[in-house]
């Protein structure tokens, strides 16, 4: 090697200068964070569209009487916009939702983190990421077409469409969410608990039901908000299943209509933009996106406790 | 569960029979879902097989069930499916690589960003729905068309692809990054030449999940009123409607034949999905890296 050039030494060698910036790579950044702002641009543009009509809507008709009105009948003469029958229909399909994906989707995935092997674990996971798969008019097509008249011959005095029929399929439907959040939940339980529990006597019952359960609660809880909300939202079944009249009742099995299914009927319908029916879409739209960002809020936060515990 | 609560103190047959009869219920929980899914998937082979042929994919819809095709759906529900690819892949995966090697975790804005994208992927789709009705339809005047429908499913299936692409990008090994830059690389070469081609597997899968998710979406594109008679081809910006559209309204009409085309309509709907997964998951299989 020769000896380092003195006379240089006043002006380092220019490859070895620090960069001065790169617009390249600011400009990379720039563009990637512009494609996260489409996101909020999302958020925000629903909370828009869904508030300046139903403002709109606000103030021709009274939120009182929105909220306490038991008469759903926007399209008739003279309308009448009591939301009730649309909540209470909404309540009847979630409930019967929640007698079949709560205790079958725990069960399931009880089965799949304290029982199952990991070779049946592996047979387990996709047959039900299919059946979370299934589009939901599929589902629609099949509470019309099977399950209706599958409970007409077992003797239920159900009409074409009713709420029961819908609510049990949307449970079913929800059961991959609830079993695969939940089991999510059990197997971050320490290995520890099981095998204390193990050491001091317990069967694979108790070690399931009072050490696993127990441990993983709130994130169970969060699958069981995150299936309501999900129950709520859902619209194909409930508008290809459940009818389409508002009726006040929570008798299962009559026909109702939620309020998914009232904006996707109203929606398709030709009611001309600017008039009250139409504004009525968004009132109950806002009402819809306001119960399940509640939900969800909660569901984050008790995934959060969860997370927090074992860490 | 609180059946267990007695089970302390008693001896050891009475445990095992209880065991016996928990494992029993955990088993029939699962055979809940599995036998709707079988009873689903032969009740529409059983209705739609002798509707499924050449008319189905070829004629446009009729008032006569045995003439009656979905053509023009399926087509819709294809074009469809390339703008979403088109729209989606860039944005989330931008999305997704922004959040996971240049925000700055302890700033406000990112984390609201992140919250935000929760908080979207729990959406009702049909508030998805409202919202294209109201910008994107009439907004910016898109109007009912082809590409409304994909604007409206891309923003959708959004947040369901950044946290796919989000975890592919996270799953790539610190050590990966730190060799690169030690060879001298600049952040944009790192991002750009070892994170992203070692995540492609993880965000392909993801992606084609979610596409999956997008093309059997019905309700957003009701409200949007796509829910019309289209004889004729779709084009990117006339009327349209898609495949499970198509379904649903066959499953309103009340002559029984047309329950069966829809049977029919379903099958190839599903079809279509099925396809997608076993190919997201021969990716999955084929190229996912352990690291």
């Amino acid at each position: 090697m020769a000896a380092p050039d003195v006379t240089a030494g006043a002006r380092p060698d220019s490859r070895l200068r620090a960069p001065g910036r790169r617009w390249s790579e600011d400009a990379v950044k720039l563009g990637l964070g512009l494609c996260a702002l489409v996101s909020v641009a999302t958020t925000a543009g629903i909370v828009v569209a869904l508030l300046v009509p139903a403002l709109e809507f606000f103030r021709e008709v009274s939120i009182v009487d929105f909220l306490t009105g038991t008469e759903w009948a926007p399209l008739f003469e003279p309308a009448r916009f009591g939301a009730i029958p649309l909540l209470v229909g909404t309540i009847s399909i979630t409930l019967w939702a929640c007698v079949v994906c709560m205790p079958f989707g725990l069960g399931a995935a009880i089965f799949m983190s304290e029982y199952a092997g990991d070779r049946t674990r592996k047979l387990l996971k996709p047959l039900l990421e299919l059946l979370a798969g299934i589009p939901t008019v599929v589902f629609g097509y099949f509470a019309l077409t099977f399950f209706t008249p599958l409970l007409r011959r077992i003797g239920l005095d159900v009409e074409i469409f009713n709420a029961l029929s819908a609510g049990l399929v949307i449970g079913v439907m929800l059961i991959p969410t609830v079993a695969s959040l939940s089991e999510d939940a059990m197997s971050s339980v320490p290995i520890d608990l099981r095998s204390g529990a193990y050491a001091l006597g317990s069967t694979r019952l108790q070690v399931a039901t009072r050490i696993v359960v127990p441990a993983a609660i709130s994130g169970i809880a969060a699958s069981y908000v995150l299936a309501i909300s999900r129950a709520i939202g859902e619209t194909m079944i409930v508008l290809i299943a459940a009818g389409q009249q508002a009726n006040l009742t929570f008798d299962p099995m009559r026909a109702v209509e939620t309020m998914t299914a009232f904006i996707a009927a109203t929606g398709s319908g030709d009611t001309p933009t600017g008039s009250i029916e139409y504004k009525t879409i968004f009132a109950v739209g806002l009402t819809l996106f306001l119960i399940t960002l509640v939900m969800n809020a909660v569901a984050i936060r008790l995934v959060r406790r969860f997370r927090e515990v074992y860490e | 569960m609180s059946a267990s609560a007695t089970v302390v103190s008693g001896g050891r047959p009475r445990g095992l029979w209880r065991g016996r009869l928990f494992v029993a219920g955990l088993v029939l929980s699962l055979a809940v879902g599995f036998a709707t899914l079988g009873a689903l998937l032969v009740d529409v082979l059983k209705k739609g097989v002798p509707f499924l042929d050449r008319a189905l994919l070829l004629n446009p819809p009729s008032s006569n069930p045995d003439i009656a095709g979905a053509r023009p759906a399926i087509l819709a529900t294809l074009y469809i499916g390339l703008l979403l690819i088109a729209f989606t892949v860039p944005l989330g995966v931008g999305t997704a690589i922004y959040l996971e090697e240049y925000a700055n975790r302890e700033r406000w804005y990112n984390r609201l960003l992140e919250i935000n994208i929760q908080n979207l992927a729990a959406v009702p789709s049909i508030v998805y729905g409202i919202l294209g009705l109201a910008f994107i339809v009439r907004g910016l005047g898109v109007g009912r068309t082809v590409l409304a429908g994909a604007m409206i499913l891309t923003l959708l299936v959004l947040p369901t692809i950044i946290i796919a692409a989000r975890e592919a990008i996270r799953a790539v090994p610190d050590s990966i990054r730190q060799g690169a830059y030690a060879l001298g690389a600049t952040k944009l070469q790192v991002v750009a030449r070892q994170v992203l081609p070692a995540a492609i597997p993880g965000i392909a899968t993801g992606s084609i999940l979610a596409l999956s998710r997008a093309i059997g979406e019905t309700a957003p594109l009701i409200v949007i009123g796509a829910l019309t008679y289209v004889s004729f081809n779709p084009t990117l910006l006339g009327p349209f409607t898609a495949l499970p559209i198509q379904i649903y309204q066959w499953t309103r009409l009340p002559d029984e034949d047309f329950k069966l085309l829809a049977a029919a309509g379903i099958i190839v709907l599903l079809a279509m999905l099925l396809s997608l997964n076993a190919l997201a998951i021969w990716l999955r299989n084929r190229y996912q890296k352990k690291w």
